[in-house]
């Protein structure tokens, strides 16, 4: 355990500069830079209450609150997998020349996600005060959710970058996973109703779903649900682990696929 | 007996290629359900041991396809053998494809330090010879444009110098002794034979004999993946030109 995390020290500035790397890049060439980490999940935000909200009828004042909430998380989540995904196969460059421990690559490619989600959550802040959602004393919970998101992400990333070695069309596969996941994670809309159909507890069994209520749960001033912590916190971890088992089991087979 | 710096102990490689590339979802499971999937088994590598002591400059000959590269990388860490363990006592840098890890949407400056930190150096170390990298690969007009707009050349130039900041325990060298132009190779020359003087352990892959002879003290025989004889460059040098001339002759017939 010691020789893993000296490991890592070792390799702490290369990992901060392939994090600054993705956030420089993603923004490079483009005249508003990390503004448009702000603008796009309020512009995003703007159109779905507009559909969601005045079209579908859902006329409370924190609507858009609660979609901007859902959606913040769930798009760290779609964007840091979709990258991870494809993280060891962008650097086989370096891969091929270099030995640094594979595992770095992924792990700054959510990290670097991580940091754009946490700065785009300032929108978030100016949305609330706007529309008169103030913080309470459960904010606190708040880090909980932000934790739980990471851990899963990553724990994702790590399963998804293995396979995407071996299996291109893993991309695919998963950009329809993603649909599905988004649709049960209730982002523009209130589980209520999905509970007159009866299809209520699949939302239940979504880790995003369950990390989603325990963010709004902080925001909105509520005790986060018992029963969603624990699922999250257990599926996150498993993830995690089973992420970091197969991975370690087949990196040394990486180079021999890029 | 000096110290040793790097011991190779029984090391093989197997590549397994395949016939067909299967790189999708459908293609393994159609495939695997069919038992389709093939490999031809191939050993770059087989049983290979040898120990080099500090201080010795290793010459690696071999023809074509003998597996020196695969060895490099193997020594580099890039690749992990199949079987058997590589032991390095000190920093490695290798001098292999230079200037392939570098980030082209990024400018010459941010890839110093990304390249930097890739071969394990620190911030302050980089802060600190920044300037000697940036006046050696002669690039001070470019250093903020990014590698994408930068020639072959030009690329290899900052590789070459980047890899070269420090001078390491343990040099890997692949045929890069011919970066840029002339006169730039002459000072990399320069540089490498520096290194060379301030008894650095090398291992150096080339098929120019007479280099080998000019620069290493011991030099190895790879063929077909099997370490065939490994001693002193003047010994050795002999057996790797009849080797040639046999191998010659073989394809003329």
């Amino acid at each position: 355990m010691k020789k893993y995390i000296d490991n890592f020290l070792q390799y702490r500035f290369l990992l901060g500069q392939l994090v600054k790397k993705g956030i420089k890049l993603k923004y490079r060439r483009s005249y508003l830079g990390i503004i448009w980490s702000l603008l796009e999940p309020l512009l995003t935000m703007i159109v779905l209450s507009i559909v969601f909200g005045t079209l579908f009828g859902n006329h409370t004042r924190e609507f858009p609150v609660y979609i901007l909430t859902g959606r913040l998380l769930y798009s760290f989540f779609s964007s840091s997998t979709k990258a991870s995904l494809r993280s060891i196969r962008a650097h086989s460059a370096m891969i091929k020349k270099v030995y640094v421990p594979k595992y770095l690559y992924t792990m700054s490619t959510v990290l670097y996600n991580y940091v754009i989600f946490l700065i785009s959550l300032i929108v978030l802040v100016i949305v609330a005060v706007v529309l008169g959602v103030y913080p309470t004393i459960y904010l606190i919970q708040a880090p909980i959710a932000l934790l739980l998101i990471l851990v899963l992400a990553y724990g994702c990333g790590m399963i998804l970058a293995t396979i995407g070695v071996f299996f291109r069309d893993m991309e695919y596969l998963w950009s329809v996973a993603l649909m599905l996941v988004m649709y049960t994670s209730a982002i523009f809309y209130y589980p209520e109703r999905l509970l007159k159909s009866g299809w209520d507890w699949i939302l239940q069994y979504n880790p995003l779903y369950c990390i989603i209520t325990i963010f709004r749960a902080s925001i909105f001033g509520e005790l986060m649900d018992m029963r969603n912590f624990i699922y999250a916190a257990v599926f996150s971890v498993a993830c995690l682990v089973i992420g970091m088992v197969v991975f370690k089991k087949n990196q040394d087979r990486f180079i021999l696929y890029i | 007996m000096g110290k040793p710096a790097v011991v190779v102990e029984h090391v093989s490689m197997k590549f397994n290629l395949s016939k067909e590339k299967v790189d999708s979802l459908k293609d393994y499971i159609i495939k695997s359900l069919k038992r389709q999937i093939q490999y031809n088994e191939f050993w770059a590598l087989k049983d290979v041991s040898f120990t080099i002591e500090k201080g010795d400059k290793v010459g690696i000959l071999g023809l074509n396809g003998a597996g020196k590269s695969t060895l490099l990388k193997i020594i580099a860490g890039v690749f992990k053998p199949t079987e058997g363990t590589v032991k390095k006592y000190g920093k490695v840098v290798p001098l292999l494809e230079l200037g392939a890890g570098f980030d082209p949407q990024y400018t010459g400056r941010e890839n110093i330090y990304l390249y930097g930190a890739m071969l394990g150096y620190s911030k302050e170390f980089l802060d600190e010879k920044y300037d000697e990298i940036v006046e050696f690969s002669e690039l001070e007009d470019f250093i903020d444009v990014p590698i994408k707009n930068y020639s072959s050349g030009m690329k290899a130039r900052l590789g070459f110098s980047i890899a070269t900041a420090v001078t390491p325990k343990i040099l890997i060298l692949d045929e890069v002794l011919s970066v840029g132009d002339a006169r730039f190779r002459r000072k990399s020359e320069q540089k490498i034979m520096d290194m060379f003087d301030a008894g650095v352990t090398v291992l150096f892959v080339s098929h120019s004999l007479a280099q080998v002879k000019r620069l290493c003290n011991k030099a190895m025989i790879l063929k077909n993946g099997k370490l065939v004889d490994y001693g002193a460059t003047s010994e050795i040098a002999p057996k790797y030109r009849r080797m040639v001339k046999r191998a010659e002759r073989q394809n003329e017939k």
